[in-house]
């Protein structure tokens, strides 16, 4: 579904000169050969595919294992529209947390009516027995990763919040890598806020969260399926870049309520556990008993206080859809101020007016399940025929509560390297925010997905998505520095 | 460090020693074939079966020794348990768990041999056999280099434990093999030597310029095996991965703060070797020799599994 009057982050709307901020961007592309681009795009390639930086798609054996292609354009962000969005990020992620904290602890925003009492209690994101259970230092969701899309120079929207256990972090660092490696003339020219103390920051949130009384040195680790999992790649990444241990279940034990870890030297206590696994599968004896993955027993040490666990338990709830049509109310109920980021605009089919208009318009919006996922009990108005509209509009009228509609977005674009050179294509953009006991840190950067497909507005890398290094401009002098000419020679005679 | 990472860091040292250890293998055999004045025909391919173990392997797949056939089943094939690409896929299958304990260069390093042999199905003829080894050569060597860029830490040492205990083993099965492939009981010490047949042990363990510097004197078997037993010099002879194998071990037992029965019996095989002289094995029969060493290699195995609770 192309969109022709969609805003080019570079190029601005329709131009062929780019913004002001990006004009040394132009001149890059304008000057270095397509067939350049392309060489250094497939060197970042191949490094990415020696270095294991893949993905599993289930499913397709031949080719159990694929590298996400990468784009060599970057994208900017100029540092006034990067300070604008840190400002909105913290806020809402605060909120989230503030809204966890109620919703298991006191409810006011259900007493209150600001949202309803049975859309969050019957909801089935929602872990009824942990009502009353504060998390160590009252966090609920330490990371974050919050997808945002534009539509205009000063249009920002949150397409989704993603609470539970968000990936991608490891693309937005392995991508500027190759950056620095294969285009340095771009930092040369720019003056760009690095990223790579992303792992430091994911170090001292997880070490500020853990349980009182653990002293000063708190054993964290990271709790991975294995590396089967699509995402063991990031996941050892980042245990490594933290110099924490990466843990399998089968390396934890849960005794007395404390948890260990089998080592060479015997048991070590563990204190913070990131986990990448869901909360289905963490615990066989909470969730579901046929979950081969989990760690008896490790919910009840959560309980008993005497471990964090980052994203602590039930913070799906805070990402869910039917949720997310709130986040305004939330955000304006826990900050006191109106959201900074807007939601994209939201038709709750439940309110008979939001009804009437989605009905009245299915073929401009985009209908979803609240409780679907992946695009499964999607409707693109824009794409469908006259037969799934009609069973949509049936299904709406006979379950209105469980959709939601928006409108289908310009999503804005960049352009990229294609066959036939550079084009526009359309992006999205997830940066990851972090909240310890020591505030909330955004590190200036994040994902951007790019649909690599001409006018498709699909960024998922199972459907062809890509990805590109997000660069943020700093107002502050550069980082690079000459130390003069390198290497030592043996003096000869 | 984690039992689970100590373990697949071990035998990620003895599956890249056991795939390099199989290439030098197969480029001495086809250099054997290649070079002696008279065709060392199926014998040299027959004998490299054994010293890998691989000979009821490959009778069972029923190919007839040839080459060709061996190199591959060698090399490739994926029914046999210690081929260059069944230990490839191990060792890689253990790197990508441990990922966070090695360097990027070492798991590189295992990535990309393993990716040089994944869409390989076929050796093809000698030409193409060497560069396919000397890309594989290229690639371990890539991995040791790797590892002694690393920390000096436990990680480094239960690969390089691992490789150590994996050398002392195949060192002896090729002395075992080849000695009395050359030499049959009864033979005379002494006599006609076939000099090809020695060289291609010393390439096999890159021993050829290492036996001059040590003995200054043309190939003799007893000397050789001398070398290959004894001379703690050689990091490919008994005494020197021994030797390895104890201080790997010192010095994870100096992190933890305990030994126990691996650091024991690794030192007592140690002094035991130091103490040997090449007269009495052979008086007391080098097969059964190199058969005790082996059985002794895989106690020993037993024991630091044990220790540090691979499970």
């Amino acid at each position: 579904m192309s969109s022709p009057i969609a805003f080019d982050e570079i190029f601005g709307n329709g131009g062929d000169q780019p913004r002001a901020e990006f004009a040394a961007l132009g001149a890059w592309l304008e000057e270095t050969p397509d067939k350049e681009l392309d060489r250094r795009q497939k060197a970042a390639e191949a490094a990415f595919r020696q270095l294991g930086i893949t993905f599993a798609v289930y499913g397709d054996e031949d080719s159990s294992e694929r590298i996400i292609p990468f784009d060599i354009v970057p994208r900017i962000f100029t540092g006034a529209e990067w300070s604008r969005l840190k400002e909105g990020l913290v806020q809402r992620v605060e909120a989230i947390n503030h809204f966890l904290a109620d919703i298991y602890g006191e409810r006011r925003i259900l007493a209150d009516g600001v949202v309803p009492q049975e859309l969050v209690l019957a909801n089935p994101q929602f872990r009824g027995f942990l009502a009353g259970q504060k998390p160590p230092h009252g966090i609920f969701a330490h990371i974050c990763g919050i997808d945002l899309v534009r539509t205009g120079p000063d249009d920002f929207w949150v397409l989704e919040d993603n609470a539970r256990t968000p990936s991608g972090v490891s693309y937005m660092l392995e991508n500027r890598e190759a950056m620095l490696r294969l285009c340095p003339e771009i930092f040369h020219r720019f003056n760009v806020c690095p990223v790579d103390r992303y792992p430091d920051q994911l170090r001292d949130t997880l070490r500020s969260v853990a349980p009182r009384g653990r002293g000063s040195e708190p054993v964290c680790v990271l709790l991975t399926p294995g590396h089967f999992n699509s995402a063991f790649y990031e996941h050892s990444f980042l245990a490594d870049s933290m110099g924490i241990e990466l843990v399998e279940p089968a390396d934890l034990e849960v005794d007395d309520d404390i948890v260990w870890m089998r080592t060479i030297d015997g048991r070590v206590r563990v204190d913070v556990i990131y986990r990448r696994i869901d909360d289905d599968y963490i615990d066989p004896l909470f969730f579901r008993p046929d979950s081969l993955l989990g760690v008896p027993g490790l919910i009840a040490a959560y309980l008993a206080g005497n471990i964090a666990l980052v994203n602590a338990p039930g913070t799906g709830i805070a990402d869910d859809k039917a949720i997310y049509s709130y986040m305004p109310e939330i955000v304006k109920y826990y900050s006191g101020g109106e959201a900074k980021l807007p939601n994209v605009e939201t038709f709750r089919c439940r309110e008979t007016g939001a009804l009437q208009y989605t009905l009245d318009n299915l073929e401009k919006l985009v209908v979803k399940l609240v409780d679907g996922s992946g695009g499964y009990g999607m409707l693109v108005g824009p794409t469908a025929t006259k037969a799934q509209i009609e069973d949509f509009r049936a299904a709406l009228k006979a379950e209105p509560h469980r959709y939601i509609a928006q409108p289908t977005l310009a999503l804005s674009t960049v352009p990229t390297l294609t066959e036939q050179g550079i084009a526009p294509r359309h992006v999205d953009f997830r940066p990851f925010v972090l909240s310890g006991a020591d505030g909330v840190h955004i590190v200036p950067g994040g994902l951007t997905r790019v649909a690599l497909q001409e006018g498709s507005l699909v960024v998922n890398s199972s459907q062809g998505g890509g990805t590109k290094d997000s660069l943020i401009l700093s107002d502050t002098p550069g980082q690079f520095q000459s130390q003069g000419p390198a290497g030592q020679t043996q003096r000869q005679g | 460090m984690l039992s689970r990472t100590a373990a697949s860091l071990y035998w990620i040292g003895r599956y890249v020693e056991r795939a390099e250890f199989t290439a030098r293998l197969i480029e001495a055999t086809v250099r054997l074939d290649a070079l002696s004045a008279r065709p060392a025909g199926t014998t040299a391919w027959e004998s490299a079966l054994l010293v890998v173990g691989a000979d009821q392997g490959f009778a069972a797949a029923g190919a007839k020794v040839c080459p060709r056939a061996v190199s591959n089943f060698l090399m490739l094939a994926a029914d046999n348990p210690s081929s260059i690409r069944s230990c490839l896929d191990a060792a890689r299958w253990n790197a990508k768990s441990v990922r966070t304990a090695l360097t990027r260069d070492a798991w590189e390093t295992v990535n990309r041999a393993w990716l040089g042999l994944r869409n390989v199905t076929d050796m093809g003829d000698t030409r193409e056999t060497l560069s396919l080894i000397e890309r594989i050569r290229a690639e371990t060597r890539g991995f040791e280099g790797a590892l002694h860029r690393m920390l000096r830490n436990e990680a480094y040492a239960f690969l390089g434990l691992g490789a150590a205990m994996e050398r002392a083993d195949n060192t002896a099965r090729l002395i075992d093999v080849k000695y009395h492939l050359l030499l049959p009981e009864g033979e005379k010490i002494g006599g006609v030597i076939d000099r090809d047949q020695w060289t291609t042990i010393l390439h096999t363990v890159s021993a050829n310029t290492a036996y001059r510097w040590l003995y200054h004197d043309e190939l003799k078997p007893w000397l050789v095996t001398d070398m290959l037993i004894l001379k703690s010099e050689l990091p490919r002879s008994l005494a020197g991965s021994s030797d390895e194998v104890v201080g790997h071990l010192a010095f994870i037992g100096r992190r933890l703060g305990r030994q126990g029965e691996a650091d024991r019996l690794g030192r007592q095989r140690q002094a035991m070797l130091s103490r040997t002289s090449i007269d009495s094995v052979f008086a007391h029969g080098l097969h059964e020799y190199l058969e005790g060493f082996l059985v002794e290699n895989a106690r020993l195995d037993r024991a630091i599994a044990a220790q540090f609770r691979f499970g």
